[in-house]
């Protein structure tokens, strides 16, 4: 039987009442939201918190809203609440296609997006979805609210640069016109982390040319946007040469390593591959010829 | 110790608990409720799910103490008053099931997912209990008793109005 090291626990009320409780039972104290990243490692002794604080009664960070032009996602907002949202499907249906493969449905009825981001998984998708997307995230803490980039909040593999005492709050995302975003991903079989996923989103301008593209990648050793891919198309028609060139450049940015899931070379294979179809989709998704 | 009040198949049960205690052991060996099954305790098989809050989980990583204030539904309130539940019926019905291990996750996610969606394809029944494993029936049964439940929503009070 799986139990994990003794542990307080404690539940937060608000957010701020959260903050008080990390700074009250200190350093070894821990944030739970889904939990279902932190419980099988707290039952695998790989993770020994002092005191557990339970966030998943903070149903004031749990909605999907537009304000103006930015959407903006609370940090407790669940996985299938990413994929029933009929917002999302219209703005951002990179959600939907990430959201169907992370994990299954009974995992995606507990586990956040918030959840997602702070655990930092190299094999997680919705880091990678919210890197694509320029998406901001917003941490809140004893001395007030800052911003952080996803590239300035996501530090590599389970690292982020939130304090102990922050909390991550929300994500929010621009809103472009004429846009379109699409992720995908193999695994070894249904609900596996990824052997490679890829998301791309794009902005047309009014004639046609690619006015932004962000491409990102899930579990084959790329953490940041790949520029010289992105740059390829970027002010340009979208073409099938250029689209299969920024493939080549993204795959040539990731640095994979062989494990059970596969050879790095294979990881190397599928990113480029996986980027010319998110690419191509999320074309086809801008100028609104797919759901 | 932490208190807990959570409401089990309509229920309020009060414990003082370990709040490393998961649900899935303190329904078991707590409440003497064996229906729901303990298995991989790897967030896998999925044998141990139940429903909180009317939404399907694996009560393998959930705590105990995160269900209180909530309500949870395992296989034994299915039934009611001496009545299956269709989804119980379908699976006799269609032999959902072999040796049985896997069937009181199946059951309580093909209810949850009737519940939302009272006519699902077999494309939609299989998506909802991609995260169960059976080695017995190679799911095929599974999906037909579920669909068996579909069609007939009412079949427990008809078989008392024939019986």
């Amino acid at each position: 039987m799986q139990i994990s090291a003794p542990f307080d626990y404690a539940r937060a009320t608000s957010v701020d009442d959260a903050i008080a409780l990390l700074d009250r039972f200190g350093e070894e104290s821990r944030l739970i939201a889904g939990g279902h990243s932190l419980l099988p490692m707290m039952k695998l002794r790989l993770a020994r918190p002092e005191a557990l604080i339970d966030i998943n009664e903070l149903g004031e960070l749990d909605y999907i809203r537009e304000e103006g032009d930015e959407l903006r996602i609370g940090a407790m907002t669940r996985h299938y609440e990413l994929i029933d949202s009929p917002v999302l499907q219209r703005r951002f249906p990179i959600f939907g296609d990430a959201g169907r493969v992370i994990a299954d449905p009974l995992v995606r009825n507990r586990g956040t997006i918030g959840g997602s981001l702070c655990q930092a998984d190299p094999g997680e998708d919705l880091t990678a979805v919210c890197i694509v997307l320029d998406a901001v995230t917003v941490l809140r803490g004893p001395s007030g609210e800052r911003t952080l980039t996803m590239t300035e909040f996501h530090r590599g593999p389970y690292e982020t640069a939130a304090a102990h005492n922050e909390i991550l709050i929300e994500v929010r995302i621009p809103i472009r016109p004429r846009s379109g975003s699409a992720y995908e991903k193999v695994e070894r079989r249904v609900g596996d982390y990824a052997v490679a996923a890829s998301g791309a989103s794009v902005s047309l301008a009014e004639d046609g040319t690619i006015a932004e593209i962000g491409i990102g990648l899930a579990a084959v050793g790329l953490d940041e946007r790949p520029a010289e891919a992105e740059a390829v198309l970027r002010g340009h028609a979208p073409d099938e040469d250029r689209i299969a060139e920024a493939a080549r450049r993204t795959a040539a940015a990731t640095d994979p390593i062989d494990d059970l899931r596969g050879t790095a070379e294979y990881k190397r294979h599928l990113a480029e591959e996986l980027t010319k179809r998110v690419i191509t989709r999320a074309i086809a998704r801008a100028k609104g010829q797919e759901r | 110790m932490t208190h807990v009040s959570i409401d089990i198949n309509g229920t309020q049960v009060e414990r003082d608990i370990d709040p490393r205690v998961l649900l899935v052991h303190f329904l078991r060996d707590d409440l003497g409720l064996t229906g729901t099954h303990w298995g991989c305790d790897t967030t896998n098989c999925g044998t141990c799910t139940v429903q909180l809050d009317g939404r399907p989980v694996k009560s393998c990583t959930v705590l105990a103490v995160m269900a209180d204030g909530h309500s949870v539904r395992t296989v034994e309130g299915l039934e009611t008053g001496g009545r299956l539940d269709p989804i119980q019926q379908g699976f006799m019905e269609e032999h959902g099931l072999q040796c049985g291990f896997c069937t009181p996750g199946m059951l309580m996610t093909g209810r949850a997912l009737l519940d939302e969606n009272p006519h699902p394809s077999d494309g939609e029944i299989r998506e909802a209990i991609s995260g169960q494993i059976c080695r017995c029936t190679g799911y095929a049964t599974i999906v037909r008793a579920i669909q068996w439940a579909a069609d007939h929503p009412a079949a427990a009070e008809k078989e008392e109005a024939t019986a």
